[in-house]
């Protein structure tokens, strides 16, 4: 009850710091963070898995479908219209997911993460190697998007791209926080407890992962299709084993608990990224372990259990009990 | 098909199976003894064929006579495979055997990133080359095409390799114990049996194992950064398709695989790394264990 009256200071605080992104930061800023947002989508779907004790080393897949997507709309139809190909691109990735899901559902633990990490490979050399379709390492371009028919100025194209990116993470999160808290997101996270007893309550383990798979690979693609906008170019790197390590390690990073932790996690990857990549080229993917490897061992929740720890010796001293 | 074609597939398929061999018997002892998936398997095996490669250049350097060369393979292998697998075993994994699976996934997978970039740290990002132990051997033909005998010492070795791990668990007591901690962890504890330094031997000989594959590899191809993950995804490949940790089933494993590329490689090359995972979501589907792979009973 007391929870309820409180006013969420912490979320208002961050909704409007990223509101205000375009009007304070400098323009390199805010094309990393727009990026930030457009991974967090594709971060959030590995993160679903991580929350039912599943990890999947293949869901950049997911992320270049929808990538991929935009490619083929500029090179087929020179048609850039953001919201419908958001729209097709999360079709697409859902019914990609759909189709690998029916394999990918009777799997668990290992041979989940492994089979995720086939596919995305498999995925990764179709389009290295169909190089007449998908313009090989070359990639294809993207054009300039335009909003439901807008086309912004190339001045303002940077704010608006932000602003329509941020407006989809808004809806997502709101969406996926509904997920979450339907009987299915919470079998979900029963499942890393124990999977057997869910099918002892009436539910079938395989159809909520199923469910959940359909629903990541849409995600996924929307974030791949943001993401494709924000660069402006898309190449197999996308589908590479390296970038779906790359959700993994964000997911870790900020936390799978909430849906906040992705997106922290989001925007500290990129940021880190680009500091790190300025000062150890070579170095990075073992900084990127060495931080993984102290997280797991140490913090298992991640920056948002940091978080959520200061914040609570912040509000015990006010003679209040710790839940609430 | 004609019979030449058939032949250079064969052969292809044999040598690259040989190697898969090596690779995958050490992932799959790891897995059937610890229970855990070595996503650092493939880094491990890198860091071997970069640590071999480099201790010959350095011997041909200094003009020693070239047969020593087959002996830094060796050295550079039982380097790798010393350091990396008790530290690898006893400072990291010790921590998570209790934990869920996916967090010994990320750990191992952790472990990975950083051995993968502390080779390029170590020996920077140029691809390193030595044939010398290749071409000393010589070569001989069948059916106009040539081979070359390092080759067939290739398949001699991990025939012999495969054979003296079979001996070991089946023939020893060394063995007896293994397939007791396999069973049951705290029964075995409980008659007296040091289950940590069982864990410890076995990640090493898997290391060791992961180490010997690559430094033999070493002189047959360039060593460059990047080859670890297709190493490692095509060992868990091999034992999936072979049954996680039955060591005859990695043999089998790496047979059919070993074939399968050389067959897309000779006939539709596009597909040659396709075909490898379309085998392997085949017998998944169809025997989720692995052809060796022994059920698992569901636990409540």
């Amino acid at each position: 009850m007391e929870q309820s009256r409180r006013i969420p200071v912490g979320p208002i605080l961050s909704a409007v710091a990223l509101l205000a992104v375009p009007l304070v930061l400098p323009d390199w800023m805010k094309f990393i963070v727009t990026l930030a947002l457009s991974k967090f989508l594709a971060v959030l779907a590995v993160a679903l898995f991580l929350r039912a004790g599943m990890v999947t080393f293949g869901h950049a897949m997911f992320y270049a479908v929808g990538a991929y997507v935009v490619g083929f709309s500029n090179k087929l139809f020179a048609y850039h219209g953001i919201l419908v190909l958001l729209v097709i691109g999360a079709l697409v990735g859902a019914g990609v997911a759909a189709l690998i899901g029916l394999i990918m559902a009777r799997y668990r633990e290992v041979f989940f993460a492994m089979l995720n990490l086939a596919f995305s490979m498999m995925l990764y050399g179709a389009f290295l190697k169909l190089y007449w379709v998908t313009g090989g390492t070359d990639g294809l371009g993207t054009g300039l998007p335009t909003f439901l028919g807008y086309t912004p100025a190339r001045d303002n194209l940077r704010d608006v791209q932000y602003y329509a990116t941020l407006v989809v993470a808004g809806l997502v999160i709101y969406g996926v926080y509904r997920f979450l808290a339907s009987p299915l997101g919470y079998y979900l996270k029963a499942r890393a407890d124990n999977e057997i007893r869910i099918e002892y309550s009436g539910e079938s383990v395989q159809r909520v992962i199923y469910a959940t798979y359909v629903l990541s690979g849409a995600l996924a693609a929307m974030g791949g299709v943001l993401a494709a906008f924000t660069v402006g170019h898309i190449v197999p790197e996308y589908a590479f084993w390296i970038q779906s390590g790359d959700f993994v390690f964000v997911a870790i990073l900020g936390g799978f608990e909430s849906v906040a932790g992705p997106l922290v996690g989001a925007i500290a990857f990129e940021f880190i990224r680009t500091y790190a990549s300025k000062y150890f080229p070579n170095e990075w993917q073992m900084v990127l372990g060495i931080i993984m490897l102290v997280i797991i061992l140490f913090r298992p929740g991640g920056i948002w259990a940091i978080y959520e720890s200061l914040v609570a010796k912040v509000r015990r001293p006010k003679g209040e009990v710790a839940h609430g | 098909m004609n019979i030449r074609l058939l032949t250079i597939i064969v052969m292809d398929g044999t040598i690259f199976a040989a190697v898969l061999f090596l690779l995958s018997v050490g992932l799959t002892l790891i897995f059937g003894v610890l229970r855990i998936l070595n996503v650092s398997h493939g880094g491990i095996y890198a860091f071997g064929a970069y640590m071999a490669t480099f201790l010959t250049i350095k011997i041909l350097g200094v003009g020693a006579n070239p047969y020593l060369s087959y002996l830094m393979l060796l050295a550079g292998a039982i380097i790798i495979g010393m350091i990396c697998g008790p530290i690898i075993e006893r400072v990291f994994l010790r921590r998570i055997y209790g934990s869920d699976q996916h967090i010994q996934l990320l750990l191992t997978f952790s472990i990975f990133l950083i051995l993968d970039d502390l080779m390029k740290v170590i020996w920077g990002t140029k691809p390193l080359f030595v044939s010398e132990p290749y071409t000393l051997l010589g070569q001989f033909s069948i059916g106009g095409i040539l081979y070359s005998w390092y080759q067939v010492a290739l398949i001699g070795v991990s025939i012999v390799f495969g054979a003296a791990l079979v001996w070991m668990v089946n023939g020893t007591r060394f063995g007896k114990i293994v397939i007791s901690v396999i069973n049951d962890r705290e029964m075995s504890q409980a008659i007296g049996i040091n289950v940590n330094r069982i864990f410890t031997i076995s990640f090493t000989l898997g290391a060791l194992c992961a180490a010997l594959g690559g430094a033999l590899i070493a002189p047959t191809i360039a060593v460059v950064p990047g080859f670890a993950v297709d190493a490692t995804v095509l060992a868990f490949a091999v034992i999936a398709i072979g049954g996680m940790g039955s060591l005859e089933g990695a043999a089998l494993g790496s047979l059919i695989v070993g074939l399968l590329r050389a067959l897309a490689v000779h006939l539709l090359p596009e597909a040659d790394l396709v075909v490898v995972y379309l085998a392997m979501i085949l017998v998944l589907v169809v025997r989720p264990e692995g052809l060796f792979g022994e059920a698992q009973l569901r636990r409540i």
